[in-house]
């Protein structure tokens, strides 16, 4: 057994050091598995920035209400008597005067301009109450101020101000035959919030002369009150409701987005990485070839065919581990926090960063490696499986 | 001569390869004995089977049927890895195209053999420095084999085979790419370590001012042997 792991390390090393001298061919190898590594690991990030921007969100401790049956807020709709008869309900975290910390809100649509394309482009505006602050205390003014209620003013998401044109601070927007100031800009902790308006809800409904909500959020006192709350809404015969934490609700939003983005990053990363392992088995048959009577010389002299094999496999698979670190460092590099925006569930712009995070980057470094191993272990065997005489004369 | 006196005993050789639907006898029924300290020449034209014999008695083939004994020992019958192990042990190789691993320098290409022992780092280079010396290329260790003539080239093949000690060196053409005075000086070379060192050796050549320097030429024709003289 000595014997045998001295061999795969004095053969291994000898190879290892002799890389340099095969530079061509091992560039191939490892450009070849960067390529597949760095895009693979770039359309993942995607579906995880998407992923996290949906979740972050959603909190265990916090509930969203919407009428029976509705899959998003924008299909959902409750009465003001509702969202009263909601505010009773127990289970809800109370503020420091013994209110509730709830907020019915309603989300609209307006057609904005894109920054990047100037096309008309759905931006979701949300009308809030001053619950809907408590209930999100990550929700921080960063520039201009806090929109007053009663007025016609927004205060606009930071991924909204850099999706749509004309939401800079202080300027004017029209939508539904009507002026807006945007005085403030807001921060939600990276969540599909910054992507929206805010603005008074009551005046949201009059401007789109409705008379109702659309979903009813709460804060509960803990997260085992979710079952509290939700059995007394279910049992209300005034009420035919669903109720979800935010966490579901959003996990729920993103389902379709993050599993098109999966199935894309799967499948054009397993059609370049099988472009790859014949790239790569390619190159390293020639490599083999070409080395054909060193590995017969090697074993003419007494190195078993194993410890030869093994080491070519070594070399291959150090190959491929700089190309995949190579692939998934480019992809840091260059994706991991790009924004991005796409169509949520609600009909309207969501924005979101690419996150290229350790799991994704690990994922691609597992890929590299198995590509490496196929790519290396077909022209290995070859070589050591041809005859000692035959190979000795091969040219 | 029999078995026991013999390095080499071959009887009843046969070597048959398979090519596509057909199979070809190359080596019909060999009778062949090399006694120890014997140098022994292979001739015969392309084809007769010369490599063939050569590559059966070094240990990188295994024969159809027959029987191969070496030092008392049948390795006609071991197994692909006990063979590798064997050769480690009792051959040296030095081929036509001396088979240097081109990115090692002389001192490294010689060691490569000892890298199968359990000799030290600096046992193994000093064992090499010694075949280096032998051969004549003390100053020429750490020259690349780019960087060396074909003779000297040849030279460090033959420190390479001869580093650990074997019983038995085998030589495929070992001149058949040197001009005359390289061939000369690596086939005095290779009496030297024949007459003062008591090395077995078997040579495949088609020079015949080659074949002079052994102590018997062996020849085959059509996987015969034809005639043996001395």
């Amino acid at each position: 057994m000595f014997a045998w792991l001295n061999q795969i390390v004095q053969v291994s090393w000898m190879n290892l050091k002799n890389i340099p001298q095969r530079a061509g061919a091992s560039l191939v190898i490892v450009v070849g598995i960067a390529g597949v590594v760095g895009v693979l690991t770039a359309i993942l990030s995607m579906g995880a920035g998407f992923r996290a921007t949906l979740g972050n969100a959603g909190f265990e401790d916090r509930a969203i209400v919407m009428r029976n049956g509705a899959t998003s807020e924008l299909s959902s709709g409750l009465s003001r008597e509702q969202a009263d008869v909601i505010s009773g309900a127990p289970g809800i975290r109370r503020d420091a005067n013994g209110k509730p910390i709830m907020a019915a809100e309603l989300l609209v649509i307006a057609d904005l301009p894109k920054a990047s394309t100037g096309t008309l482009a759905n931006a979701a505006v949300r009308g809030v109450q001053p619950g809907s602050f408590l209930l999100r205390p990550e929700v921080k003014i960063t520039q201009g101020r806090m929109f007053n209620f009663g007025t016609r003013e927004v205060i606009v998401g930071k991924q909204a101000a850099m999706q749509f044109s004309g939401l800079k601070l202080g300027s004017r927007i029209a939508f539904r035959d009507s002026d807006w100031s945007v005085v403030g800009i807001f921060e939600a902790g990276g969540s599909a919030n910054e992507s929206e308006l805010w603005a008074d809800a009551e005046v949201v409904q009059s401007t789109y002369r409705r008379n109702g909500f659309q979903s009813v959020s709460v804060a509960l006192e803990n997260k085992s009150a979710l079952k509290t709350f939700k059995d007394a809404l279910t049992a209300d015969p005034r009420l035919q409701v669903k109720v979800s934490t935010m966490k579901q609700y959003f996990a729920a939003q993103s389902e379709v987005m993050s599993k098109l983005i999966n199935v894309l990053g799967y499948s054009v990363g397993l059609i370049m990485a099988v472009g790859a392992i014949f790239g790569a088995l390619n190159t390293m048959y020639a490599a083999i070839s070409t080395r054909g009577r060193e590995i017969a010389t090697l074993r003419a002299i007494g190195f078993g065919a194993m410890p030869v094999l093994v080491s070519v496999l070594l070399e291959a698979e150090l190959l491929a581990l700089i190309g995949g670190a190579i692939g998934a460092l480019l992809a840091y590099l260059l994706f991991n926090g790009y924004t991005a925006a796409t169509l949520g569930s609600n009909f309207s712009q969501i924005a979101f960063d690419f996150r290229v995070t350790a799991a994704l980057m690990g994922q691609g470094m597992v890929l590299a490696l198995a590509i490496g191993l196929i790519g290396g272990f077909f022209p290995a065997w070859r070589a050591t499986r041809l005859p000692v005489a035959t190979a000795l004369r091969a040219e | 001569m029999d078995a026991l006196v013999s390095l080499v005993s071959i009887r009843n050789l046969v070597k048959t390869y398979q090519r596509g639907p057909e199979k070809i006898e190359v080596l019909h029924g060999i009778d062949l004995d090399i006694p120890r300290g014997d140098f022994v020449c292979l001739m015969g034209p392309s084809g007769s089977g010369k490599t063939t014999l050569l590559n059966l008695i070094g240990g990188l083939d295994s024969p159809t049927s027959g029987q191969i004994d070496f030092d008392g020992k049948r390795i006609d019958q071991m197994s692909s890895s006990k063979l590798t192990q064997w050769r480690a042990n009792h051959i040296g190789f030095i081929f036509q195209s001396y088979n240097l691993l081109p990115m090692l320098s002389a001192l490294k290409n010689v060691e490569l053999p000892l890298l199968l022992t359990k000799l030290t780092a600096a046992q193994r280079r000093h064992n090499a420095e010694i075949a280096l010396q032998l051969v004549g290329l003390k100053d020429r260790i750490k020259h690349k084999p780019s960087e060396l003539s074909g003779g000297q080239q040849q030279r460090v093949a033959i420190a390479r085979a001869i580093v650990s000690d074997p019983q038995l060196l085998v030589c495929d053409e070992p001149t058949g790419d040197l001009d005359r005075k390289s061939a000369d000086e690596i086939l005095s070379l290779l009496t030297q370590l024949n007459q003062e060192h008591g090395k077995s050796i078997i040579m495949v050549t088609h020079d015949p001012k080659a074949a002079e320097y052994a102590k018997r030429i062996v020849r085959l024709d059509k996987g015969t042997l034809v005639a043996a003289s001395a």
